[in-house]
């Protein structure tokens, strides 16, 4: 068949959209030998055994049914109280909680949710490359609003409020951020909240890095006052608790919101897998040590991985959270893409050029230090004797 | 004590081996800051010894024979246990001595080339320690996991190379 007989089976939305810019990279690392990754978006951390263990037992026990469409009880109980205990975000687990196939569902049936032909959601770049696809993918319009290294990647009222249009429907933010590392204070995000307001907007708050926070407490978006009904957080458990490859996410939304994504959800999915849901309740009854003993290691890495970006002369922002830093890369002359290919293939360092995360990552390159401390030493010498050469 | 020493040990106590360069980055301190620290550990025995975790199993002719030996005695007035107890670690045989709560008192791990040396150890020195009452010895078998670290050979890191 010929392309364009092929591209006429294919819907004009879906070819419209661009496959990620992380797959080519990814084919290109996939097939070297030897390379040291920085370019994984996940822990280095396996999931803890405790948790591991209550999913075996779940199957064991025979929990391998549907379970109800939101999830089992007993999970959204246990996030209704880890959300008000840890963040100050309190949410009835009968109406306002789903749990989701990772945080990314919820962020597509969120948006599917509010969506209608032509609505405008604004979207914080740099940004996970998902959010202005799956915006896309829902009818919307996704309109990006890029941040840069001088306000430490935080965006301010006054860029979304330049970006705001009669369609626009919803604010997109993620705090702290993949992949620049940025967080955003209580203050900063009032004036966000304050704008919300003023327009009534939607705000979907991705905040699945927020346990992951290391200089100031995370705020979480719907505990500032008056945002909870405007307000659809996201998280789930891939990153605090090291399980990403369980699929297991959950999303915190005002009852009419939460009931209109259910009706999705239930349709698409029924529910998120069961056995998954069982290792998450005993994540949030028993992990938190666990939690906090992998968020200290990623602390003492980042601080080694920032210090020692400086002693080599690369220009990076002190990331507040999550588990990457964002240099700057400009005074080499290249590209983010060249200089990540040829980082590759000269020092074989593997790392993402930042154009891939959209408005405001060119010039850029994300170097995650979720991998050990030999790895991070060796790829600290390996990039410092690749920036001499220029 | 302050945070930083806490942590400082945290990271040590995993990997005796990180550079001092490469500390003061982790915990955000100067190498002098780091430096201090260590050598007032170590001066207040906080810090005792800088050590490997080996696999002996894996070196050839090093074989070696570990048991445990569960030991009750009479605690001697004014002193308690620590006599006794002083008395059995001063032997080298002797790799770690702990005090007890439960169904016995002392209990002592003794490593040797092979059994009849630790058997020889037990009738000829241990139990004729004065106020020892009984001893319990077993043999360990195959090491799992000691100290925190599991023995094996670990495992793969499982990620793919670049994800979003």
């Amino acid at each position: 068949m010929t392309t364009k007989q092929l591209n006429k089976r294919l819907s004009k939305k879906v070819q419209s959209i661009q496959p990620s810019g992380i797959r080519r990279f990814f084919d290109l690392a996939s097939s070297m030998d030897n390379i040291i990754s920085l370019g994984v978006g996940e822990p280095d951390f396996v999931t803890p055994w405790n948790v591991r263990e209550a999913s075996i037992s779940s199957m064991e026990r025979g929990f391998t049914a549907y379970s109800a469409n939101a999830g089992i009880i007993e999970l959204r109980e246990a996030i209704a109280h880890y959300m008000s205990s840890r963040f100050a975000a309190d949410y009835d687990p009968e109406t306002e909680i789903l749990v989701t196939v990772g945080a990314s569902e919820a962020i597509d049936v969120g948006m599917r949710a509010i969506l209608d032909e032509g609505d405008e959601v604004i979207v914080v770049e740099p940004s996970f490359v998902s959010y202005a696809p799956l915006v896309s993918m829902a009818g919307g319009v996704p309109i990006a609003v890029g941040t840069n290294i001088d306000t430490d990647f935080k965006v301010t009222a006054a860029q979304l409020e330049a970006a705001i249009t009669s369609r626009t429907k919803a604010m997109m933010l993620c705090f702290p951020n993949n992949p620049t590392g940025s967080t955003m204070n209580r203050e900063e995000l009032k004036a966000i909240a304050e704008l919300a307001e003023r327009h009534d907007l939607l705000v979907f708050s991705d905040e699945i890095y927020a346990e992951l926070t290391y200089d100031e407490k995370h705020v979480c978006f719907s505990s500032l006052e008056g945002m909870k009904e405007r307000t659809v957080i996201i998280s789930g458990f891939s990153k605090a608790f090291a399980m990403t490859g369980w699929r297991l996410g959950f999303v915190c939304a005002p009852p009419d919101l939460l009931s209109a994504m259910l009706k999705i959800h239930q349709y698409s999915l029924m529910c998120a897998p069961t056995m998954a849901q069982y290792g998450a309740l005993e994540a949030l009854k028993t992990g938190m040590d666990e939690v906090y003993r992998m968020k200290q290691s990623y602390k003492q890495r980042r601080n080694y991985f920032i210090k020692s970006f400086a002693e080599i002369g690369l220009t990076c922002h002190t990331p507040g959270g999550a588990f990457y830093a964002f240099p700057s890369i400009e005074k080499t002359g290249l590209s983010s893409e060249q200089f990540a290919e040829k980082l590759l293939m000269e020092e074989r360092v593997a790392v993402v050029p930042g154009h891939v995360f959209g408005s405001g990552g060119e010039g850029h390159i994300r170097c995650s230090y979720a991998t050990s401390m030999d790895n991070l030493e060796q790829s600290v010498e390996r990039i410092g004797r690749f920036l001499k050469r220029f | 004590m302050e945070s930083k020493a806490i942590e400082l040990l945290r990271i040590i106590e995993g990997n005796g081996r990180v550079s001092i360069p490469t500390l003061a980055k982790m915990v955000d301190a100067t190498e002098e800051d780091v430096k201090r620290l260590l050598q007032k550990l170590e001066d207040d025995h906080i810090i005792l010894s800088y050590s490997a975790v080996i696999d002996w199993s894996k070196v050839d002719l090093n074989e070696g024979v570990t048991a445990m030996i569960d030991v009750k005695v009479t605690p001697q007035r004014g002193v308690g246990f620590d006599q006794v107890a002083e008395r059995i670690y001063r032997f080298p045989e002797v790799k770690a001595l702990y005090l007890m709560s439960g169904a016995y008192d002392l209990s002592v791990v003794i490593e040797g080339q092979t059994m009849s040396e630790i058997a020889r150890f037990v009738s000829e020195k241990l139990s004729t320690v004065e106020s020892v009452l009984s001893t319990t010895t077993h043999f360990q078998l195959k090491k799992y996991k000691h100290d925190g670290v599991v023995f094996g050979e670990g495992e793969a890191d499982r990620r793919i190379v670049v994800t979003p």
